[in-house]
């Protein structure tokens, strides 16, 4: 079981709401699922779509090729009656579209009509059309009524009959109308756990401690946002909407110096105003960790669209040399990870870590069995209770790692200082020569070997000793993933995925997969490839072809694979 | 309880007659009056030569960026309200470069007291003009003489309902001590635009100039009076009053967080417990 299915129309129709109940549906009947969204930078009309793909195997990326199209605007059907299979089918209401198809594999279904009808109400036909896909499909309708009686459980019994009365209406519809729908469903399984890559990062952030999170809203990171802000009860958190990023860098620093676990996340452009603070975080030596999802540039760029393109602009924000961790998570799962990583290593080592994304990774859902919670780690390296213990303390004082110790100021008569001009050890401005040399050998050269063996190797997937390398890196993973496994049939093809991006590793072993290939290609969504320059930066290899991608839309398996094999023909 | 002593820091290297002293002796003397130690207290303060005033006291500090005291001074007393938290800022610092930070600062009342050393010019990159130099001072980045209006912070932030709005003169020392206190007492975010003149920069607002303008609000000024606030907040030329202009009861932002109801963020731990019901959400 493959399919795919796209739920296409303008914003404001509830596209969104829709592909998420669906995506709900099918993740808790125990379906590995996987979904991406295409939305224009507007509140209403234009063009959007919602994809989602279910099998019974883990997917990672989107196909080409749908199963079922609901159609909600006429440009759906324009754009993507192309993509269906051959025995793929259009679901729609003529009413809506105002225009009727005399074809077999086009159902046309009344949904205002049945949802004024069974739902009293004509917002209700976005039920009916989660009904009516499930009808096609074929699937049991219980865990739709299961979701539904959960979703609007604090509504009342009143909101959750009418729902199911309308669900089923569409279900039923389209059970008994669509005659050649012939799809085979697999039997339930355990059901799976559905997240995005911003609900993963919010979620790694919570559960490594986070205490503080300040942000000014920007799209693709918004996400990060609403998602912790949803659970600052629980987890004792302030959340504070800042009024520009210059404001949201500078409040977590300083939230950050007075002892909580302090978090912000923006865009490129945003990301633009909070490089000062990179800096000032940096020469203060002040834990932070920033979630940067990156959208295509330069300016305003394609806000809701996705792009590889600040990776160069995060490894050198800041003016002035300091050690910086940058992490590219693969996958919601590696982001839920990484970001616990990111802030074990941003409070051991005082330094930003930053989690570089993108917007399809950041709004993109994947499913999982579980996530395991055991490995998580937690580590408080803040001097609280023994403070007052100390015989002096001087916040920056020189050691052999680099590493000063971090007092949270209040919790003793002896004084936290700290400067972001040069300073002592004690923290007050210098200007000679010579503290500022150890200051800086402290800041950067004790701290920086110790980083680099923090550093996880990337991920070499498929054969172990391949002829053809694809590098890739971030949110390439599930797409070259799925590509590497269709090739790896007829070819000697193998994946080396970086999501630890900087500072490479202490281990290079990596380095001779690349040098004993025939071929290597590396991919990147942008135009200069980034990571490609990256790579020669620090090893001297030069990965020899590139796969580029600017358009601000991600490859399908099927668009790269054939971009790969162009590559292999060559052979 | 400590002594003048106790806030003794680094030694100055404000120039000489400079009017950064007597804002240094009033504040030492404040904060040893209402027994503040030097560790109840964090300074955070910006770029300029008021930027350098933590280090010439005794007390926590962050001296962050030019124009960013208020972020990280509101980020620290989120994290930590039990901590008195001062901001301390120039003119140029925090009214040109960081002017929107004050803006949201006043808004929200956050319990932060901020102390402006406002001397009409730019003297650390030694005298340009600053946000509040005078029309038509002629100086080296304004050879016509300044255009712009002249910023007027009171008249500002009485506008935005700032909960309080003081004016105070380094040739006043007593007088800005009793405001500094009256400030750090009062709840909520508190504005003392201190005028200082720059002895190697400014040769128009001297301490002669504002010796001859400055006078103390009467005993009979009602601060709690908006409207005459403001009209007094324009009161700038031949008369310049000093004293609390204006303040106001409202309520204090991290008061209104129910997180941080029963006791500081900082002294709240990880509640491992709930993490795995935070992962089931996602099912």
């Amino acid at each position: 079981m493959d399919y795919s299915i796209k739920i296409g129309g303008e914003a404001g129709q509830g596209i969104q709401t829709i592909g998420e109940t669906l995506s709900r549906i099918f993740a808790r009947a125990g379906y590995y699922v996987f979904t991406h969204q295409d939305y224009e930078s507007r509140i209403r009309g234009g063009h959007n779509f919602y994809q989602i793909r279910i099998s019974n195997n883990p997917v990672t990326a989107s196909k080409s090729v749908i199963d079922i199209l609901v159609a909600l605007d006429n440009e759906s059907i324009t754009q993507h009656e192309r993509e269906l299979k051959p025995n793929g089918h259009v679901l729609y209401d003529s009413s809506f579209l105002r225009q009727k198809f005399e074809k077999s594999n086009f159902l046309d279904i009344p949904l205002s009509e049945l949802a004024v009808t069974y739902g009293g109400s004509k917002i209700m036909a976005n039920t009916v059309a989660v009904g009516a896909v499930i009808g096609m499909l074929g699937m049991s309708p219980e865990i739709m009524y299961e979701l539904i009686k959960k979703t609007f459980k604090k509504k009342g019994d009143d909101v959750i009959s009418a729902n199911l009365k309308t669900a089923e209406a569409g279900y039923k519809f389209a059970k008994e109308r669509c005659l050649t729908c012939s799809f085979v469903i697999s039997g339930l399984e355990t059901s799976k756990m559905l997240i995005t890559g911003n609900e993963a990062i919010g979620a790694g952030a919570i559960a490594s401690g986070l205490n503080f999170y300040s942000a000014y809203p920007m799209t693709p990171s918004t996400g990060i946002f609403n998602f912790i802000a949803e659970n600052v009860k629980d987890f004792s958190i302030v959340v504070e909407q800042a009024e520009d990023e210059i404001a949201a860098i500078n409040m977590a620093i300083g939230a950050s110096f007075a002892g909580v676990r302090a978090m912000t996340g923006t865009s490129g452009g945003g990301f633009a105003l909070m490089v000062e603070g990179v800096s000032l975080a940096a020469m203060t030596e002040t834990p932070l960790v920033i979630a940067l999802a990156q959208r295509p540039g330069p300016a305003t760029g394609l806000p809701t669209r996705t792009e590889q393109a600040d990776l160069l602009y995060a490894l050198f924000a800041g003016h002035g040399e300091f050690p910086k961790v940058i992490f590219a998570p693969g996958s919601p799962e590696e982001a839920f990870y990484l970001t616990n990583k990111a802030f074990d290593l941003a409070e051991k080592y005082q330094i930003t870590v930053i989690i570089l994304t993108d917007q399809y990774l950041a709004d993109s859902q994947w499913s999982y069995k579980d996530f395991d919670l055991t490995s998580l780690k937690y580590t408080d390296y803040r001097i609280r209770e023994e403070f007052q213990k100390l015989k002096e303390y001087k916040r920056h004082t020189f050691t052999e790692t680099g590493i000063s110790p971090l007092g949270i100021p209040g919790r003793s008569s002896h004084l936290v200082v700290t400067d972001s001009d040069e300073h002592d050890e004690e923290g007050h401005i210098i200007e000679d020569a010579e503290t500022r040399v150890k200051m800086v050998e402290k800041r950067l050269f004790r701290k920086m070997p110790l980083i680099r063996k923090e550093i996880a190797p990337p991920q070499l997937y498929g054969i172990q000793s391949p002829d053809i390398v694809i590098v890739c890196w971030g949110s390439m993973y599930g797409i070259a993933k799925e590509v590497v496994d269709e090739l790896s049939d007829k070819f000697k093809i193998a994946m080396l995925h970086f999501s630890e991006i900087y500072p490479f590793p202490e281990q290079q072993n990596w380095i001779n997969v690349l040098k004993n290939a025939k071929l290597s290609i590396g991919i990147e969504q942008n135009a200069t490839s980034q990571f490609a320059r990256l790579v020669r930066m620090e090893t001297g290899f030069s990965i020899q072809n590139h796969i580029n991608r600017y358009d601000g839309r991600p490859f399908t398996v099927e668009e790269l694979k054939e971009k790969v094999y162009v590559y292999l023909t060559r052979l | 309880m400590s002594t003048l002593q106790d806030y003794s820091g680094q030694k100055p290297a404000w120039c000489p007659g400079c009017g950064n002293f007597s804002i240094l002796k009033a504040f030492n003397e404040a904060m040893a009056e209402l027994g503040l130690n030097p560790h109840e207290f964090v300074i955070v303060s910006g770029i300029g030569q008021a930027g350098k005033f933590p280090h010439y006291t005794r007390c926590n500090t962050f001296n962050g960026l030019h124009g960013r005291t208020l972020p990280v001074a509101t980020g620290i007393k989120l994290a930590n309200h039990k901590l008195k938290v001062f901001a301390v800022a120039g003119d140029g610092d925090c009214y040109g470069e960081g002017g929107n930070h004050l803006i949201h600062a006043i808004r929200r009342n956050i319990d932060v007291k901020l102390f402006i050393h406002n001397n009409q010019i730019y003297g650390l990159t030694k005298g340009q003009a600053s946000p509040t130099s005078m029309k038509g001072m002629i100086t080296k980045t304004q050879p016509f003489g300044v255009f712009s209006e002249q910023f007027n912070p009171l008249a500002m932030a009485v506008a935005l309902n700032c909960s309080f709005v003081a004016r105070g003169f380094a040739g006043d020392m007593e007088h800005l001590k009793a405001l500094i206190k009256e400030a750090v007492t009062h709840r909520g975010f508190s504005l003392i635009d201190i005028l200082q003149p720059c002895v190697s920069f400014n040769k128009i607002n001297t301490f002669e100039w504002y010796r001859q303008r400055v006078y103390r609000l009467s005993e009979n000024y009602d601060p709690f009076d908006r409207a005459k606030a403001f009209e007094k907040s324009l009161e700038w030329g031949d008369s310049i009053p000093i004293g609390v202009v204006y303040k106001t009861s409202r309520p204090v932002f991290e008061e209104q967080i129910p997180v941080i109801k029963e006791k500081p963020l900082v002294e709240q731990k990880l509640a491992f417990e709930k993490i795995k019901s935070l992962i089931g959400k996602f099912y």
